[in-house]
C-alpha cells in the first residue's frame, strides 16, 4: 500500500508537471483528488491493514494528498499567471498611433494680447471700459483737446459718416466718456480696448482697421513717476523681466507732458540691429499726463486732479513679440497663421 | 526737418559731441531723431579737377577725351560722356581707385581704344538725389565755381561728408523747423550759448517806399507784411557753401535770389518770397482775400482757381502770389531780374492751412505758416535777406522797410509753482535747479514765493500753459531721472464687468468646443453689409469711402466669416470652424449714432471629427453647430430659456434653418448656407450662426444653489413614439415635460428612426424618461400613473402612438 501511494504520488506529480493549461491541471485534480480518485481508492483498502499500520498509512495518504494538492495549486497559479500574461501580450497596442483629436479652437492672437494686458491691469485695480466704434466728433476729437481745425487732426485721417459722426480713430473717446460719467470725481482707473479705424490703404504696416488699448488713471496726486512705474511693470510683464524702458518726450494733443516709451531691444540686447533700426530701442507706446483741457472738459478740476494716460496697438505688440511681418495677417484669418497662436504662452 | 551738423555748428559750439551723440541727446530730451546720414559716406578718391582740354573722341561721337589736372604732377586723361563737359571747367573727378556710392570702384579703362584714368562725375553719381540737383547740372556733370582748389577733396567741397540729422517733428515743435530753432534746443541740451547771425549791411539812399506802396486789407489773415527793396541785383548761382547747405536741408538750389529766400526759410524758419519788382508792374502790393473764381498761374506753371476765403498778394489788380503757399509765375525772379521786392510776413495759420488744403498744395513755406512762425523773426528775416542779397547778389538795398504791422510780439507770461512741478512729475527739484533749466533754454524765468514766472519767447509758440512749462522742465531735466512709482490712492477693486465676463465665457466655451476665433473687418461692400442680417435696417455708409469694398458698416458678421472660410479653402484647408464676436451697426436717425449691437457668429465646414485610422470621419452638420450653441447657453445658465424653431432666411437652406429664441425674443439664426450661395462663394456644405448678445448679456441667470443629492432611486421608462414626420422632436419633448410634471426629472431623445419599416410619412422617436421624487422612493403605480398621462398627452396633442 505504501508502494502504491508513492507510485500514485510520483504519477500525479509527473502529470502536474506535464499539465499545459488550466483544464489539464483541473483534470489532474479531479483524477487524483476527486472522490473517485485513486487515493480515495487506496484509503478504502485501509480496513485490511493492522491497527498499528492504519494510522501510519492514513498519515502517509494525507501527506501524499497534500503534496499533490500543493503541487496542483502551485502549477495552477503558474498557469493562471501565464494565461494572464498571454492575454495581456495579445492585448498590446501600438502606443505611437495618433490619439483621437479633441476639437480644439483657440483665441485670435490679438485677443490673446489684449486679454493679457487686461488681466495685468485688472490685477493692479483697473476696470475695463468699452465704448462705441462709431463716435461723435466731440468725443473722438473735441473732448480730447482737438478742436475743429486743429493741425494735429491731420495726424489721423478719419472715416466720417456725417460731419459730426465718424468711425473712432482711437479708443480715447472711451476715456472722455468714462471721465464724463464720473462727473468730476476720482478715482478713474481704466483700460479701454477696442477696434479703431483710419483712412489708410492696407499694406504690410498699415490697416484701415486695427486694435488699440489705452489706459487712464485720474485721481488726486497722480504723478508722472506713477506713469513711468506703471509702464515699467507693464513692459516687464509683457516683454520680459530683462527689458529696460526709456521715456522720450513727444506730443499728443490730449496729454501734456507727452512721452513715448521705448523698450530695450531683445534681439540685439541694446547694441543696435535691424529690428530697432540700430538704436537699441523699440518704440512701444505713447503716453503722458492728461491735458488740463481734457480734464476740464470732462468735468474734472485740473487744480485738484491729475492723471496719466497711455495707448498702444496690440497689432504692433504682437508683431514685435512674435516677429510677425505683415499686419494684414491679423485680418485674413488664414489657419496657417492663426494656428500658430493656439498655444498659450505662459511666463 | 533735415539738420546739417556742419551748418548747425555755425550757431552753437558742437565740439566734443559726435553727430550720433547729438542725435541721441536730442531724441532723449525732446525731438525724435529718426536717422543720421552722411550723404558721401563710403565715397573716396574724388577730387576737384581742372579740365585742361576737352576733345571729341575720334571713334565715338558722344565721348570726349579730357586732360584733367587733379592736383598731381601730371594731368590724367579721362574719357567723359557728358554733353556739358568742356575745357576750363572745375569738375568732380574720380581718380583710378576711387570708390563711388554702392561700392562702385573706378578702374583704369579703355574706351574705343582710348585710355581713361578716372571718371568725371555728376552730382547724382556722388549720391545726391536727382531732385536736389540744380537744373543746370541735372542732365550732366557738375561744375564747381572757378575758385575751387584743384586737387581738394570734392566730397568735402560739396559738404557731402556732413552728417544730416533727420528730425521727426511733432506738430507742437514748429520752433524746431529752423536751424536757429534747433540751435536753441541743442544749446539748452548741451548748456552752450547760441550765436545768431550778424545782420549788418549797407544801404543806399533810395527809400523802399519810393518803389512800393503797400495796402493790407485782410488784416486778420495777414497781421504783418514787410517789404524790402533790393535793386540792381545780379542773378547768378549762389555760393557753393549756400548750395551745399540747401541740398543738405533737402532744397534744390536755383539762383542766388531764390536760394537766399530758401536759405533764410531754413535758417530762421521764416518763409520769404522775392518778387521781380518790374514784373509786379504797378509798384503796388495789395493783400486781400481772393475773389471767388479768381485765377492765378503759380510758380509750378499750374493755373489755380481761388475761393473767396483764400488770401492773395496782388499788384493792386491781379494776384501775384497765393499768400504763404506759392508765388505767382509772372512775378517770379528770373535770370533777367534786376530789382527785387522781398516779402516777409505773418499769415494766419488757419488761413494758410485751409488754402493749402483746398488747393492740394503743400510747400516748405505753407508747412511753417500753418503752424505759426515767430512774430519777432518776420523783421529779422527780412533784414537777413537784404544783407545776403547785398553780399551775394551785389544788390543795392533801399533804405527802410515798407511795413504793415499789427501783430503783437509780446512775450506770454506763464507761471507755475515749484510745488506743482514736483507734484506732477514726482521729482524733488529745487527752485535753483528749475531756474537753471530755463536759463539753458534761454527763457527768462524768475521765482517769487515758490512760483516760477516765465516769459515765453515768441519763438516758442507752443508754450501756453503751466503744463507746458512742466514739460520743459521735465524733458530737459531728463525723463531718465524721473523715479518710478505706482499710484497710491484709494481705488475700487479691478475686474471685468458681468458683460465682459460673459463674453469671455462665450469665447472659452466656443474655443473649447473647437471653434477658432476670427477677426474680420467691420467695413464691407453693399451686398455683404446686408446678407444674413438679423435686422433689415438701413446700413451705415461712409461719407467718402476709399473703395466700394469698404464703404459701409456690416449688419451681419457671417459674410466676412464666409470670406475667411473661402480664403482657407482656396489654400487647401477644407475644414474651417470659426467664430467671431464683434459689433454690427444699425442705422438710426440721420444725425444720431447708429445702434451698435454685439453679435456672436460662426461658420463651420468640412470635417468636424477626423480620426482616420479608427475610421472616424464626421462632417459638420446642423446638430454639431447646435450642440456648440447649446454648450454656450448651458454655461451661461440660460439653456432652459432657449428654443429653436424652424425658420427661413434668404441665404440659408430652406429646410435646415432654425431661428433661435431667448425667452420670447428671436436672438439669432442657425443653419446651412443655401446651396446656391455656397456655389457662388465656392463653398462646400457650410453651416453658420449669428446671435445677438445684448439680451443675453442683460439677463441675470438665477444664482447658483446646491440641491441635495437624491437619496432615493429613480425609475427610468423608455418610450418609442410613432408620429407624422412633420412633428418636431422639440414639440414632443415639450408635451412630455408638461405632462410629466415635477416627478419627471429629465427627457432624453435616444433614437430616431425613419427607415423602411415605418409606414409612409411616419417616424419613430424614442425617449428615455427619468422619474424621481427626492423625498421618497416612488412606487411603480405612481410612476405608471404619470407615465400614462404622458402617453395620453402626446397622443392627444401630437397624434403620437406607442410603437408596437
Amino acid at each position: 500500500m505504501e508502494e502504491r501511494l508513492k507510485e500514485l504520488s510520483q504519477q500525479a506529480l509527473a502529470q502536474v508537471e506535464e499539465a499545459q493549461d488550466l483544464k489539464a491541471i483541473n483534470d489532474v485534480r479531479v483524477a487524483y483528488l476527486g472522490k473517485k480518485g485513486p487515493i480515495t481508492e487506496v484509503l478504502k483498502g485501509m480496513g485490511k491493514l493492522s491497527a498499528e499500520e492504519r494510522p501510519k498509512m492514513g498519515a502517509l495518504a494525507n501527506e501524499v494528498r497534500d503534496e499533490i494538492a500543493k503541487a496542483i495549486e502551485v502549477k495552477q497559479e503558474e498557469l493562471e499567471r501565464q494565461a494572464v500574461e498571454k492575454r495581456l501580450a495579445e492585448e498590446a497596442i501600438d502606443v505611437t498611433l495618433p490619439g483621437r483629436p479633441v476639437p480644439a479652437g483657440h483665441a485670435h492672437p490679438l485677443t490673446t494680447v489684449i486679454s493679457e494686458i487686461e488681466d495685468l491691469f485688472i490685477s493692479m485695480g483697473y476696470t475695463i471700459e468699452e465704448g462705441p466704434e462709431v463716435e461723435k466728433d466731440y468725443y473722438n476729437f473735441e473732448a480730447l483737446n482737438l478742436p475743429k481745425g486743429h493741425p494735429a487732426r491731420d495726424m489721423q485721417d478719419s472715416f466720417y459718416i456725417t460731419e459730426d459722426i465718424l468711425l473712432r480713430t482711437h479708443t480715447s473717446p472711451v476715456q472722455a466718456r468714462t471721465m464724463e460719467r464720473h462727473a468730476g470725481k476720482g478715482p478713474v482707473k481704466i483700460i479701454c480696448p477696442g477696434k479703431v479705424y483710419r483712412r489708410d490703404n492696407d499694406d504690410a504696416t498699415h490697416s484701415h482697421q486695427f486694435m488699440q488699448i489705452e489706459g487712464l488713471v485720474v485721481d488726486e496726486n497722480i504723478r508722472m513717476s506713477d506713469l513711468k512705474g506703471t509702464l515699467n511693470v507693464f513692459a516687464k510683464k509683457m516683454f520680459g523681466e530683462d527689458r529696460e524702458i526709456r521715456l522720450r518726450p513727444s506730443f499728443f494733443p490730449f496729454t501734456e507732458p507727452s512721452v513715448e516709451m521705448d523698450i530695450s531691444c531683445k534681439i540685439c540686447g541694446g547694441k543696435g540691429c535691424s529690428v530697432c533700426k540700430g538704436t537699441g530701442w523699440i518704440e512701444i507706446l505713447g503716453a503722458g499726463m492728461v491735458h488740463p483741457n481734457v480734464l476740464r472738459m470732462a468735468g474734472f478740476d485740473p487744480e485738484k486732479y491729475t492723471g496719466f494716460a497711455f495707448g498702444m496697438g496690440p497689432e504692433r505688440i504682437a508683431m514685435l513679440k512674435y516677429g510677425i511681418d505683415d499686419i494684414r495677417h491679423f485680418y485674413t484669418n488664414d489657419y496657417r497663421f492663426l494656428d500658430q497662436f493656439g498655444r498659450k504662452e505662459i511666463r | 526737418m533735415f539738420v546739417s551738423y556742419k551748418w548747425l555748428e555755425e550757431y552753437v559750439d558742437l565740439s566734443g559731441i559726435t553727430p550720433e551723440e547729438l542725435a541721441d541727446k536730442i531724441t532723449r530730451s525732446g525731438i525724435e531723431v529718426e536717422g543720421v546720414e552722411v550723404p558721401g559716406e563710403g565715397i573716396s578718391g574724388v577730387v576737384v579737377g581742372h579740365v585742361l582740354s576737352c576733345e571729341k573722341h575720334p571713334e565715338a561721337d558722344k565721348l570726349n577725351i579730357c586732360q584733367v589736372d587733379v592736383g598731381e604732377e601730371e594731368p590724367v586723361q579721362i574719357i567723359c560722356g557728358a554733353a556739358n563737359v568742356g575745357a576750363g571747367q572745375k569738375v568732380a573727378a574720380a581718380k583710378v581707385g576711387a570708390v563711388l556710392p554702392d561700392n562702385f570702384k573706378i578702374k583704369k579703362a579703355k574706351l574705343r581704344g582710348e585710355a581713361s584714368h578716372g571718371m568725371i562725375c555728376s552730382l547724382q553719381e556722388l549720391g545726391v538725389e536727382g531732385k536736389l540737383v540744380t537744373k543746370e547740372y541735372s542732365e550732366g556733370i557738375f561744375n564747381f565755381p572757378q575758385d575751387a582748389e584743384v586737387g581738394a577733396d570734392a566730397i568735402e567741397a560739396l559738404m557731402l561728408d556732413d552728417s544730416i540729422l533727420e528730425l521727426g517733428l511733432t506738430p507742437n515743435r514748429a520752433d524746431a523747423m529752423s536751424m536757429i530753432g534747433v540751435a536753441y534746443e541743442v544749446g539748452a541740451i548741451l548748456d552752450r550759448l547760441v550765436k545768431l547771425p550778424d545782420l549788418s549791411y549797407d544801404t543806399v539812399s533810395k527809400q523802399a517806399a519810393d518803389d512800393v506802396k503797400l495796402t493790407v486789407e485782410a488784416k486778420k489773415e495777414n497781421p504783418v507784411y514787410l517789404a524790402k527793396v533790393v535793386k540792381n541785383v545780379k542773378v547768378k548761382p549762389s555760393p557753393q557753401w549756400m548750395q551745399n547747405r540747401l541740398v543738405a536741408a533737402g532744397i534744390r538750389p536755383h539762383n542766388n535770389i531764390v536760394d537766399i529766400t530758401n536759405y533764410i526759410l531754413i535758417e530762421y524758419g521764416q518763409p520769404l518770397h522775392a518778387f521781380d519788382l518790374d514784373q509786379v508792374g504797378t509798384g503796388e502790393i495789395l493783400v486781400r482775400l481772393a475773389n471767388e473764381g479768381e485765377k492765378i498761374k503759380t510758380l509750378d506753371e499750374a493755373e489755380r482757381t481761388l475761393q473767396s476765403h483764400h488770401l492773395v498778394i496782388t499788384n493792386g489788380k491781379e494776384p501775384i502770389a497765393i499768400a504763404g503757399v506759392m508765388g505767382g509765375y509772372d512775378s517770379e525772379v528770373t535770370s533777367e531780374t534786376v530789382n527785387v521786392v522781398i516779402e516777409s510776413a505773418y499769415f494766419a495759420p488757419s488761413s494758410v492751412r485751409q488754402t493749402s488744403k483746398d488747393l492740394g498744395l503743400r510747400s516748405e513755406a505753407s508747412s511753417r505758416f500753418e503752424k505759426g512762425v515767430d512774430p519777432k523773426r518776420v523783421a529779422l528775416a527780412a533784414e537777413r535777406a537784404a544783407q545776403l542779397m547785398a553780399q551775394y547778389a551785389e544788390g543795392d538795398v533801399s533804405e527802410g522797410t515798407v511795413a504793415f504791422d499789427e501783430l503783437s510780439k509780446e512775450e506770454k507770461r506763464i507761471s507755475v509753482s515749484l510745488e506743482k512741478i514736483n507734484r506732477v512729475t514726482g521729482t524733488d527739484l529745487s527752485e535753483n535747479e528749475v531756474l537753471d533749466l530755463f536759463r539753458r533754454l534761454q527763457i527768462t524765468a524768475e521765482e517769487s514765493d515758490g512760483v516760477i514766472h516765465v516769459s515765453a519767447p515768441t519763438r516758442r509758440g507752443d508754450l501756453e500753459i503751466e503744463e507746458d512749462l512742466i514739460e520743459e522742465v521735465a524733458r530737459l531735466y531728463g525723463y531718465d531721472l524721473i523715479p518710478m512709482t505706482l499710484p497710491v490712492h484709494a481705488t475700487n477693486p479691478g475686474g471685468l464687468s458681468a458683460r465682459q465676463q460673459k463674453r469671455r465665457l462665450i469665447r472659452q466655451t466656443a474655443e473649447g468646443a473647437g471653434l477658432t476665433q476670427a477677426v474680420t473687418y467691420s467695413l464691407t461692400n453693399e451686398q455683404k453689409a446686408t446678407e444674413f442680417a438679423l435686422d433689415t435696417t438701413e446700413t451705415v455708409k461712409l461719407l467718402m469711402p476709399m473703395s466700394e469694398e469698404r464703404s459701409q458698416l456690416r449688419l451681419s458678421i457671417i459674410p466676412q466669416l464666409l470670406e475667411s472660410v473661402s480664403y482657407n479653402r482656396a489654400r487647401q484647408k477644407d475644414s474651417s470652424a470659426f467664430y467671431e464676436i464683434g459689433s454690427v451697426f444699425l442705422k438710426t436717425a440721420d444725425q444720431e449714432l447708429p445702434k451698435e449691437e454685439e453679435h456672436l457668429a460662426g461658420a463651420l465646414t468640412g470635417l468636424w471629427q477626423l480620426h482616420p485610422w479608427q475610421g472616424e470621419k464626421k462632417p459638420v452638420d446642423f446638430y454639431v453647430v447646435k450642440g456648440i450653441l447649446d454648450a454656450i447657453w448651458d454655461r451661461l445658465g440660460i439653456k432652459e430659456e432657449i428654443r429653436y424653431e424652424t425658420a427661413k432666411m434668404d441665404q440659408l437652406h430652406p429646410g435646415r434653418t432654425a431661428a433661435i429664441y431667448f425667452k420670447e425674443e428671436q436672438i439669432g439664426i442657425v443653419g446651412q448656407v443655401h446651396p446656391v450661395k455656397e456655389k457662388e462663394l465656392d463653398l462646400k456644405e457650410t453651416y453658420v450662426f449669428e446671435v445677438k448678445l445684448e439680451s443675453v448679456y442683460a439677463h441675470d441667470a438665477e444664482p447658483l444653489k446646491y440641491s441635495a443629492i437624491p437619496r432615493y432611486p429613480s425609475i427610468t421608462r423608455d418610450i418609442a413614439l410613432v408620429t407624422d414626420r412633420t412633428v418636431n422632436a422639440g414639440t414632443l419633448e415639450t408635451i412630455i415635460k408638461e405632462a410629466g410634471g415635477k416627478l419627471l426629472k429629465s427627457v432624453q431623445l435616444f433614437d430616431l428612426y425613419e427607415g423602411d419599416r415605418m409606414e409612409e410619412g411616419k417616424k419613430s422617436l424614442a425617449f428615455s424618461l427619468l422619474y424621481m421624487d427626492p423625498e421618497r422612493t416612488l412606487t411603480d403605480e405612481e410612476v405608471g400613473n404619470v407615465h400614462n398621462r404622458v402617453l395620453e398627452a402626446v397622443k392627444e396633442k401630437a397624434g403620437a402612438e406607442l410603437r408596437s
